[in-house]
């Protein structure tokens, strides 16, 4: 079964608006709600227009005299255009605004990189008092967009385009806690998103049938960082390996890596994004695959690693 | 502390002139400000702060207070002056402006008593007072509220983004002020960017337009105090100033933008203040 996480969030909305009216949903005419949605979400919902600072502005007037709007841009427009206003009016007021940014990563497919976000999650995790999640699956972003409601500050949501492939069933994933989705003593192979995190788990099994026991985390929150888990599922382990729709730089990668220096230190390799702009046509899918952030390189990654460390070791004692 | 109670209307000049004299004692601190665009303003936060704002240094988290927004951020010194005034803080905290241990930043910050949001970024406060505005019509409250812009603040975009959203949204509770003071950081702001006809532009936006002298507190009262003007528009107010107005040695030259008064400028600028007071 797959769903799109971005409909998973607007269907999950409707009704918490229903339920709490001190929330607003705030849009910039992306298309993603649609006459009838509109109209049952009466004047909860505004189209402010294809203008995304001022989107960010708005919504943090608002949320300074008590309102809990949710607003809604494409990932890329809301982390660089608008960037600005959720520096300077959301994250520094601490405002409980909702940044809901559709065609995350490569979800934006054969839209192109001005419409792709390979950076919004190194751009969102710097800033003080924000929150920053991916939901790996519909179901994820059902419980993250509840579990707002009670979060005191921002809180920036990297939801994608198309539908996705729904992960194995799991409880409900927490706001601010990883989940361990598989445990194994030899490697930690940490990721985000869909399918990344599909990669991971699909990696693991392919690992264990060479005799390769790995933790697969999803780790879904950027910010805050749940170094704990990362720390406990890396100290019996030798490797560490990242997978995430996101170039290599300042990501989940740079997360887990700055993490794990300060604690525990492990060889970290990040696989991501290679260090361009996309330069093909295709869906996500398509891409995800095109860019080798799959299951097979994550195993040829982990091999490579503990082969060349078996090496070291045969080296070193000769 | 002390608080100084809402003056009549008659001595708003008199308050105006108190603000300039902070923000010169200020501008003579060991780091200097933004005195040019503080003196431009200031007979316009006179006006709003002691004639026209529903505010209650008392009572500053009033949900049914009017609010104010200096999206011309750099003028903090004259907003704090005001702030100060008015009775949000003692007048003796201006003293520690720009310096350690002090709540004075350079730019407007809400650890300040009054201070609604900060600000420093030009093209941020059209889209924050939106946002008030909107938060107040759907709370069924009566509270304007004023955004104080540069007119080299315009030339942001994002000015325009929120001009659009407060039209549209028929804001009739929203009023801006242009302090048209025509100077920016390196010249005159018709040389970088010409405005005019200014008054039109905004009319073609879809606001309702006054234009009219900005150093006459009086008269900036009088027509604040009516906005809406239009119903179902939001208003803006064009002030004709001039930069650094009352000191002769800097007004209307944009070396006052960012000024560090020397003791002998210092002194210059106290005489001439007094002077100009005498002269009034």
């Amino acid at each position: 079964m797959s769903r799109a996480t971005r409909e998973a969030y607007r269907d999950t909305l409707l009704p918490l608006l229903r339920r709490r009216p001190e929330l607003m949903c705030l849009d910039s005419d992306t298309g993603l709600f649609g006459a009838e949605w509109a109209e049952a979400a009466g004047e909860q919902y505004l189209n402010l227009g294809i203008a995304e600072h001022n989107l960010m502005g708005v919504a943090a007037g608002m949320a300074a005299c008590g309102r809990i709007p949710f607003v809604n841009t494409m990932a890329a427009f809301a982390t660089s255009r608008a960037l600005e206003p959720i520096k300077i009016d959301i994250a520094y007021n601490r405002l409980p605004v909702r940044i809901m940014a559709t065609h995350g990563g490569l979800a934006a497919g054969h839209l192109g990189p001005t419409h792709q976000a390979l950076e919004d999650l190194a751009v969102m995790r710097v800033l003080p008092g924000m929150t920053v999640v991916v939901p790996a699956d519909a179901a994820a972003t059902e419980a993250f967009v509840e579990q707002s409601l009670d979060l005191p500050g921002p809180l920036y949501v990297r939801l994608g385009r198309k539908p996705t492939p729904e992960l194995p069933a799991a409880p409900p994933p927490v706001i601010g806690t990883a989940q361990t989705l598989r445990q194994g003593g030899d490697v930690v192979l940490a990721s985000c998103g869909p399918y990344p995190v599909l990669a991971c788990l699909a990696a693991a099994d392919l690992l264990a049938a060479q005799g390769v026991e790995a933790t697969v985390l999803n780790m879904h929150t950027l910010r805050p960082f749940d170094t704990r888990t990362l720390v406990a599922a890396a100290r019996p382990a030798s490797l560490v390996v990242t997978l995430e729709e996101h170039w290599r730089g300042g990501g989940l990668g740079g997360a887990v890596a700055e993490a794990l220096a300060e604690s525990v230190p492990r060889t970290v390799l990040r696989l991501g994004m290679p260090d361009r702009f996309v330069d093909t046509v295709g869906n996500q899918e398509h891409l995800v695959n095109h860019y080798g952030l799959t299951a097979e390189r994550v195993v040829r990654t982990v091999r490579t690693a503990l082969d060349r460390g078996r090496a070291d070791l045969i080296t070193s004692h000769s | 502390m002390t608080v100084t109670p809402v003056l009549e209307r008659d001595a708003l000049d008199t308050v105006a002139a108190r603000i300039r004299a902070h923000v010169v004692d200020m501008c003579a601190g060991p780091e200097g400000g933004h005195l040019g665009g503080a003196f431009s303003c200031a007979d316009v936060l006179a006006a709003l702060y002691f004639s026209v704002l529903d505010v209650d240094p008392l009572r500053p988290d009033d949900p049914d207070r009017d609010r104010f927004l200096l999206s011309k951020g750099h003028a903090a010194v004259g907003l704090y002056a005001t702030l100060a005034e008015r009775g949000f803080f003692p007048v003796e905290e201006l003293a520690g402006y720009g310096r350690p241990g002090s709540r004075l930043m350079g730019h407007p910050v809400r650890a300040v008593p009054g201070v609604e949001l900060p600000t420093g970024s030009l093209g941020h406060g059209l889209a924050l007072g939106c946002g008030f505005a909107l938060a107040a019509r759907y709370a069924g409250r009566d509270a304007r509220t004023f955004v104080l812009l540069g007119d080299g603040e315009l030339q942001e975009g994002s000015v325009w983004e929120a001009a659009i959203a407060a039209a549209s949204l028929r804001l009739d509770r929203l009023v801006a002020v242009v302090d048209r003071n025509g100077l920016q950081l390196t010249g005159a702001t018709d040389g970088i960017a010409p405005m005019e006809p200014l008054a039109e532009r905004w009319r073609s936006f879809g606001w309702a337009v006054r234009d009219v002298d900005g150093h006459d507190p009086d008269l900036l009262a009088e027509h604040l105090d009516a906005a809406p003007w239009e119903p179902g528009k939001p208003s803006v107010l064009i002030a004709r100033t001039v930069k650094g107005h009352g000191l002769p040695f800097l007004a209307g030259r944009s070396a006052s933008h960012y000024v560090t008064l020397s003791p002998r400028n210092h002194a210059r600028a106290v005489r001439a203040l007094r002077d100009g007071e005498v002269a009034g």
